[in-house]
């Protein structure tokens, strides 16, 4: 029996899209004096467990990204399948 | 003309929908509870406000795949009309019915007001009722309705007049100032390829008395009743009688009308008289 894989997904607005929460964390730093830092971008971050073999798990994934996770139209997705320490 | 009113956990102008479409057209409008999977007899169908769902994971992503929603684009893709309001705006971008996406607004500000829109098309089934050019006040209420897409999606919305509604300053100009939320060249309201799907960030069915702020939404609700009944008293496309002939050369005109031919479209099989284009 296969051991379920945890699933870690990183959704992000894509580069071309003005992240106004970002600017408004970037605004913030400046204002508690931290210099240097830029480019500030907010992102979500899903995880669940994720049953089957690691290949069919992989697909699996992707798909639900695509479908539901993230919007293709505005936010780019990355994730990492591993082992579930949980399980 | 019958309308749905499409009810999500987390609709909010769900009954403000059902009240303007009665109080306007004098015809009963039903709700529809999101877990039913046929729309019935219907006409016209409303996505409402709200926050569906909570609007968890980002707004309509979730609502846009309730039990109802298959049916709801059946209804679309046939011809049939659907109106989007605020959150149903974003529920439609989600379908992919509508191109673009609504995001954070720039300001990061809720913004509950009213606001002044230019009619930028009044040649389309919800809109005909208008002067094209007229500047109306519709009240908006959201956090998220910047309107973003694709420079090439949105010269193609440009092109073929399908920004229907823009946000304007009190000098009727489409600035920055007049814009509330950040939207991409100050787009409110868009409709598809065919024009029979609208979706509008600004709550037409919260400005149908003055007693409200605004009566200028009641003539939305009255375009689609002279659609609706034109359609269904005349085997003559509605659109020609209802459309100035000079719009033959522009804008919704030349799209390709319902290509399934559906006879829930009066548009299918529609000639246009003096236009190449077509």
């Amino acid at each position: 029996m296969t051991r379920p894989l945890r699933a870690r997904v990183e959704v992000t607005l894509k580069p071309g899209i003005r992240d106004p929460q970002g600017q408004a964390i970037e605004n913030a730093m400046a204002g508690l004096g931290f210099t240097g830092f830029a480019g500030v971008r907010v992102g979500k971050y899903v995880t669940f467990q994720v049953e089957g073999p690691p290949a069919e798990a992989e697909r699996r994934v992707a798909e639900i990204c695509e479908r539901l996770l993230a919007n293709p139209v505005i936010e780019n997705y990355r994730f990492q399948l591993e082992e579930d320490a949980s399980a | 003309m019958k309308v749905g009113v499409v009810v999500f956990p987390g609709s909010n102008s769900d009954v403000d929908s059902l009240q303007a479409v009665e109080a306007v057209t004098g015809r009963a409008a039903r709700a529809i509870w999101h877990k039913e999977t046929s729309l019935g007899d219907v006409d016209v169908v409303i996505l409402p406000g709200g926050f569906a769902h909570g609007d968890y994971l980002r707004a309509g992503a979730i609502a846009r795949f309730s039990p109802i929603i298959p049916a709801v684009e059946r209804f679309a893709r046939d011809g049939g009309t659907v109106a989007g309001f605020c959150n149903g705006f974003q529920v439609l971008t989600e379908m992919h019915l509508l191109p673009g996406a609504l995001v954070r607004n720039a300001g990061l500000r809720f913004r509950s007001e009213l606001v002044r829109l230019r009619v930028e098309n009044a040649r389309t089934r919800f809109t005909s009722a208008y002067e094209e050019g007229e500047v109306v006040r519709f009240p908006i209420a959201h956090g998220e309705g910047n309107y973003v897409a694709s420079p090439e999606t949105l010269d193609r919305l440009e092109a073929d007049g399908r920004v229907v509604f823009r946000y304007v300053d009190a000098e009727g100009r489409a600035t920055p100032r007049g814009n509330p939320n950040g939207s991409a060249r100050n787009i409110a309201g868009i409709v598809n390829e065919e024009g029979n799907v609208l979706g509008l960030m600004p709550h037409p069915e919260r400005a149908w008395s003055r007693l409200i702020g605004s009566d200028d939404g009641r003539r939305l609700f009255e375009s689609l009743l002279a659609y609706c009944s034109e359609a269904a008293s005349s085997p003559t496309p509605a659109s020609l009688q209802a459309i100035p002939s000079s719009s033959a050369g522009g804008g919704l005109a030349r799209s390709p009308r319902n290509p399934s031919g559906s006879l829930r479209d009066p548009h299918a099989g529609r000639v246009h008289p003096g236009s190449a284009a077509s």
